[in-house]
């Protein structure tokens, strides 16, 4: 649907229909000192033609580059079939529609959505989306707040191997509601359970782990769990949703399991895209539903006892609840979800364990081939899942520069976020990625670490 | 016409208060308030223990339609809460001044009562926003 099927005759009607000149006079409410006349710097507007073409030639400095980056966002393959259902014009708007008289498919889709992520999570009840991971996380820190009244704390213990940029989203929301992410410290690469004594004598809201976390290694979620209900935490898991087709369900984890699931959707059959679109999810029990954001569909029957599907629990949003609502959040990213859902639904239970199998394996013989080159070692004596961190004998920008001139997305260079760790390059193969493609990235590699590929490209 | 015993304090939040023999407090929503906002799905409820100030929103009661505060009539602590209306929260409608009461106060202040309005005046009350 890449136009506007509006004519000009269309638009003159509904113009004169409401006695407006033209488009321009629709914005006439807005003061003159407040418009500005033109934008410095922004061209004149181009034909069709005209931006396809730019555009191509834009898209096409970008090269082909083949793509060894995590860290939150994974080169999954798309099945053609994905985008081609989801972007019928029965599912594709910019905006979802709710009214259950009307809009019965697109419900049920996101019902289904929520069924899927509530079977993949091991919990009970899902919402219909939010923006995305590290906001979905944020919204989890501001429930687990509002649902633990009897901890009376405003503190959330988030070790330091949480993504670096969802601990920053979530304390630039949280932290105006005066809650406070503490740090808990990590050694080899996984949250540190031997100073957990030290929070002994603090109360926290909740405890958060994220499993496979930032690094792709495995936590102990078992014993964080149980350590952070003995407190009198509440539990919040932070999940790569195909890990959790290999992985135990958050609503496993220790004796009791955990109490909120959220993350990043993207893994799930939507594109990497530059950062986005993506959507995040959430999934909680049952006993603190009424505390979760966003948008929750509910299967019921019609007067004719027939089947339908409708908005459910809406007395916790905004539209009701005005300033006391769960969260301001009340949409979903309906597209992306859409999306997701067939992707899932295609896929089934044995595609996605085969997906994440792959992904797992070829991290891993990509791992064994580079670490076997002078220079390169493991940064942590863990199991991971679907990525690695990996040190260098030497700074990893200009390495990756290297790699980049040869084609290859390298890794992600750790060391602005994680200073401590030196020369760290984390690196991750989805299934995507082929043998050959791992060879090529070992053998510019080995040039690199060898000294040529630094030399010949300055 | 709705029921308002004459037993009971009234504020214009539609909440009742009964003074009990131990000198505690029992609080609801008035008869009015139940069948304005429908059928109860859920209570939630303040903690046992918990201090509250008067005017503090220490309860939400939802129906299919609305969810409203409940606010402490009364400065004290918490000294029980109606359990049953997790699993049974329509008690609320059925039972507004006894099976469906919410929670129970230790006042602190019970110079607080004095303000209350009774019977007549709740009856007053409810005539001028019925009008």
């Amino acid at each position: 649907m890449p136009f506007i099927p509006h004519t000009r005759d269309d638009l003159s009607a509904m113009l004169s229909r409401i006695g407006v000149d033209d488009l321009e006079a629709l914005f006439d409410e807005i003061p003159q000192s407040l418009t500005m006349p033109g934008l410095p710097g922004v061209p004149e507007a181009l034909c069709e033609a005209e931006i396809s073409s730019l555009m191509h030639e834009r898209a096409g400095t970008d090269g082909r580059p083949v793509c060894f980056m995590g860290a939150g966002s994974y080169d999954h393959y798309v099945p053609a079939a994905v985008w081609e259902i989801t972007t019928r014009g029965e599912f594709y708007s910019a905006y979802t529609p709710y009214q259950a008289e009307a809009s019965q498919g697109t419900l049920q889709v996101i019902y289904e959505y929520q069924t899927m992520m509530a079977e993949l999570t091991g919990l009970d009840v899902s919402n219909a989306s939010l923006y995305d991971g590290a906001t979905a996380f944020a919204e989890a820190c501001l429930m687990a707040v509002r649902a633990n009244r009897k901890a009376k704390s405003r503190k959330i213990l988030v070790p330091r191997t949480v993504h670096p940029y969802y601990r920053e989203v979530a304390h630039n929301i949280i932290s105006g509601q005066d809650i406070e992410l503490v740090d808990l410290p990590m050694q080899d690469g996984v949250a540190d359970l031997s100073v957990l004594d030290q929070f002994e004598d603090e109360t926290f809201a909740a405890i958060v782990m994220q499993q496979p976390n930032f690094f792709g290694n495995l936590e102990q979620v078992d014993a964080l769990t149980d350590w952070g209900h003995e407190h009198g935490a509440l539990v919040i898991a932070i999940a790569n949703p195909l890990s959790l087709a290999l992985l135990k369900a958050p609503g496993s984890w220790g004796s009791e399991g955990a109490d909120i699931a959220c993350g990043d959707g993207q893994p799930l059959g939507v594109p990497m895209a530059s950062g986005g679109p993506y959507y995040g999810y959430m999934v909680c029990r049952q006993a603190i539903v009424r505390q979760m954001p966003g948008r929750i569909v509910g299967r019921t029957v019609d007067i004719d006892g027939k089947p339908g599907f409708t908005l459910t629990l809406q007395a916790r949003e905004q539209h009701i609840r005005r300033s006391r609502a769960t969260s301001n959040i009340c949409t979903n990213q309906g597209l992306v979800v859409t999306a997701s859902t067939i992707y899932m639904a295609l896929m089934g239970a044995t595609g996605l364990r085969q997906v994440a199998s792959a992904s797992v394996n070829n991290t891993r013989s990509l791992v064994a081939s580079l670490t076997a080159i002078a220079g390169v070692t493991q940064a942590f004596g863990q199991t991971s899942f679907n990525e690695t961190v990996l040190l260098l004998d030497r700074p990893v920008g200009p390495v990756l520069d290297a790699l980049a001139a040869e084609g290859i997305l390298g890794g992600v260079d750790l060391s602005e976020f994680y200073p401590e760790l030196g020369n760290a390059l984390m690196v991750c193969a989805t299934e995507s990625r082929t043998a050959a493609q791992i060879e090529k990235y070992t053998a510019v590699m080995t040039g690199v670490m060898a000294g040529e590929g630094v030399q010949a490209h300055g | 016409m709705s029921e308002i015993p004459e037993d009971l304090k009234y504020t214009q939040d539609h909440e009742w208060l009964r003074i009990e023999e131990d000198g505690s407090v029992t609080v609801g929503i008035t008869d009015h308030a139940q069948e304005a906002l429908g059928e109860l799905v859920f209570v939630e409820l303040p903690e046992e223990g918990q201090d509250v100030g008067k005017g503090d929103a220490c309860a939400v009661v939802e129906s299919v339609k609305a969810a409203s505060d409940v606010y402490s009539p009364l400065s004290g602590t918490v000294s029980d809460i109606n359990g049953d209306l997790a699993d049974e929260p329509e008690k609320v409608n059925g039972s507004p001044y006894e099976d469906g009461w919410l929670f129970r106060i230790t006042p602190q202040n019970e110079d607080e009562l004095e303000g209350l309005m009774d019977t007549v005046a709740y009856e007053e009350f409810l005539s001028g926003i019925e009008d």
